[in-house]
């Protein structure tokens, strides 16, 4: 399994809707490149397959498992009712990390945090203090949460989620 | 992997998981695994609605770690046709069933009173259902979600009144969009007092080698998503069928006495795509959506107040209870379908059943105070959704007679001849040719989905094939999907799941296998299905193929009974019976 910071080699295809950028492979160069961050854009595509969540727990926990994937798709009254894509929103002032009691989770360039697994006690403050969710504790009491890498992007058939290059994220819808 | 069967007995109220190492090695998993767990479980000659006729569920290795292997395959001694029960759906039963950590389930036994059933991981709950007996299928979905846990991982399927009052060819729902729907799965659910079960759970999947899975994944999804393998789906969806074999002269229309339909255009895949669809969704890790959604607004007052029903289309129904009953709108299309949902009921049994009742009233081999009073002709939809309630409440031995399937009411009331079942199984929207009717004919489940003999037919269209080389073909895709339905994969994901990328599917979760060790699992798979039909009393000698389809002009001209009869006798003598 790669550390929490830096994404495995995702050789992932390009998305087929043909939107968004592809995954972020081999292994950025600090300062050469603008950072990026994961965008829900166009949530109401979404068809409920559920591929951009094993895309996630495949490329970053190396297994199949919805529960430590970062990106969530929730049903929101079954599937006769609208799909709801849970994923970080990349707060510039990320309060997860504020309420992190052990300096687990740092703020990361381009918004977001990023999580130092050696200090991570598996607590949960983080994900009170986020109102979406966005972070959380899998069954084993380990924190997921995202870091941007963009693997899921590249399994969306349906164009829903974006990468958008960010030089410094002021917050806001 | 875990590779687990979980035994629950519904009459003692107990359940168990064991290790089956055993089984799915030699069986590999789906049907093989629930065809070996059927005969294990299903005392011979047992009544399919009595305690001690099991149901079967079993998923497959490659469920929910691959595109498209999205579905679960239900075992049981068929209440229509008193042998070989099997049935597949979608949703996210497959997904749930993984991740609950049982590649197989098996019930047992009868309860008292309405039950439901609560899996979370190893957690097996067997809880009170009497609040909601009797409920649509549609709503226990509403219920159980506000009481259950395990939101936007989990599976709900559940039966209706159709189930519950062993309707013959009751299904059982899953997931609001996808059925269990043939050979009366929702019947033994109701014998059961089952109305329910419920699936979550957060098991991993660990995989030997990641870099390896991740390879072969990113090839087959790729394929999934931009090659033609799978074009067909990705737009109009199943119902594109209808205009293709309307113009084929193989859409089977008022009880096959037409083989295209004037109406045809007006309940197309196109129209309800251009005017009805409003969604598409997926089963759990396809990310096609070829689950088509049609929005159904009516009026129901001055005031612009409607009524707005969410129904789920696919070319099968739009058949049945459109172009088989007449029926040359889609509103009232729709309305059939929903109340084929509401009720729990197998759409293509149901709108078979009711186009031979239309015809038995037109001929007087029964009359109105038969079906009391309803007077069912072709396209009255308000007649048709009567019948349908009037079907699940027995309203009177005419209606109890339909709902034990065609075959029994033309028993009963004579018009065997237009009783469109083969295999006991009402049959589905295809009058292609002589392979479609060879092939439900020998199919294990009499299914189209056994061999696709309609698609053999259409080939023949283009370049003309002898008897032989069309049960050859049968003969291939009866053995080969016995091993995909294995695995257990979407079969319109079948172009992209060759023997090769099987092969590499398997081996990168840990299962080496060669091609013929496959060969060699799907005949003896085939052998074992066969070996439970003979057991509960199936003989091919004896089918029953009715006059019908000698009648009308199929997509490949008049079907002639010696072609049929020659078909039947080399598939015998290539099977070595």
């Amino acid at each position: 399994m790669g550390s929490s910071t830096e994404p495995e080699e995702t050789g992932a295809p390009a998305p087929a809707g043909g939107a968004g950028g592809e995954a972020e492979g081999g292994k950025p160069t600090l300062g050469k490149r603008k950072k990026r961050r994961l965008k829900v854009a166009h949530p109401e595509r979404c068809i409920g397959c559920l591929s951009c969540m094993f895309a996630c727990s495949r490329i970053n926990a190396g297994r199949a498992s919805p529960d430590r994937s970062a990106i969530k798709v929730k049903t929101q009254g079954g599937l006769e009712g609208d799909f709801a894509v849970v994923v970080c929103r990349a707060c510039t002032d990320p309060p997860c990390a504020r309420a992190c009691p052990t300096g687990a989770l740092v703020r990361r360039e381009g918004g977001g945090v990023l999580l130092n697994r050696e200090l991570c006690q598996g607590c949960g403050a983080c994900a009170e203090a986020c109102l979406i969710r966005a972070i959380s504790q899998d069954d084993e009491g380990q924190t997921v949460c995202c870091k941007h890498c963009g693997a899921c992007v590249a399994f969306c058939p349906h164009g829903v989620l974006e990468m958008e290059e960010v030089e410094e994220w002021t917050g806001g819808l | 992997m875990l590779r687990r069967v979980l035994y629950i007995d519904l009459g003692r109220g107990e359940s168990a998981v064991e290790e089956r190492e055993d089984l799915f090695e030699e069986w590999l998993g789906g049907t093989g695994v629930a065809t070996q767990l059927l005969l294990e479980e299903c005392p011979p000659g047992a009544d399919p609605l009595s305690p001690e006729a099991p149901i079967v569920f079993s998923i497959g290795p490659l469920n929910a770690l691959f595109p498209a292997i999205t579905k679960t395959v239900a075992a049981f001694k068929s209440p229509l046709s008193g042998e070989l029960g099997e049935s597949y759906a979608g949703g996210r039963l497959g997904m749930a069933l993984r991740f609950a950590g049982h590649e197989a389930v098996v019930v047992r036994g009868a309860a008292e009173r309405p039950v439901y059933i609560s899996i979370e991981n190893d957690e097996v709950k067997i809880k009170d259902a009497t609040s909601i007996w009797g409920v649509p299928a549609t709503v226990v979905g509403y219920i159980l979600r506000d009481v259950e846990t395990g939101v936007g991982r989990r599976s709900i399927i559940r039966i209706g009144p159709g189930g519950e009052r062993l309707v013959r060819y009751a299904g059982v729902v899953v997931d609001t969009y996808r059925h269990f729907g043939r050979l009366g799965l929702g019947a033994v659910f109701g014998s059961k007092k089952l109305k329910a079960i419920v699936v979550s759970g957060t098991e991993d999947v660990m995989v030997p080698d990641p870099r390896r899975y991740r390879r072969i994944y990113n090839r087959l999804f790729k394929t999934v998503v931009q090659t033609d393998a799978m074009e067909k789906y990705h737009d109009i969806g199943t119902p594109i069928n209808i205009n293709v074999l309307n113009q084929l002269k193989g859409l089977p229309t008022r009880n096959f006495q037409d083989s295209s339909f004037e109406g045809a255009e007006k309940i197309s895949g196109e129209v309800l795509a251009d005017n009805y669809l409003f969604r598409r969704v997926s089963c759990a890790h396809c990310p096609i959506g070829c689950i088509h959604i049609g929005m159904l607004k009516t009026s129901f007052s001055r005031e612009h107040e409607f009524e707005i029903r969410k129904i789920s289309y696919d070319f099968e129904l739009l058949y049945a209870l459109g172009s088989n009953l007449g029926v040359s709108s889609a509103e009232g299309v729709l309305e059939l379908i929903e109340a084929c949902e509401r009720q729990g009921l197998d759409a293509i049994s149901t709108g078979v059943v009711l186009a031979w009742a239309t015809e038995a009233l037109d001929r007087g081999l029964v009359t109105l105070q038969e079906t009391l009073g309803v007077s069912l002709r072709w396209n009255d939809v308000p007649s048709y959704l009567k019948a349908i309630e009037n079907i699940v409440r027995m309203e009177n031995e005419f209606y109890a007679a339909l709902a034990q399937g065609v075959v029994f009411a033309s028993e009963r009331y004579g018009g065997g001849e237009f009783a469109m079942a083969l295999g006991k199984n009402e049959v589905p929207g295809y009058h292609t040719g002589p392979a479609s009717v060879v092939g439900l004919t020998v199919g294990v489940r009499h299914s189209h989905l056994d061999n696709a003999g309609y698609s053999i037919d259409q080939r023949a269209l283009k370049k003309s094939l002898t008897p032989e080389e069309m049960v050859d073909a049968i003969i291939r895709e009866d053995d080969s999907r016995g091993v995909y339905n294995s695995l257990v994969g979407c079969l319109f994901a079948r172009g992209v799941y060759t023997p090769e990328n099987i092969l590499e599917a398997l081996g990168s979760v840990g299962i080496e296998k060669t091609e013929g060790e496959l060969e060699e699992l799907g005949r003896r798979i085939f052998d074992e299905k066969y070996r439970f039909k003979r057991r509960e009393g199936f003989d091919l000698a004896e089918a029953r193929i009715p006059r019908r389809f000698y009648e009308t002009v199929s997509a490949v001209g008049m079907i002639d009974p010696e072609t049929i009869e020659e078909m039947m006798r080399i598939y015998r003598k290539r099977r070595g019976w």
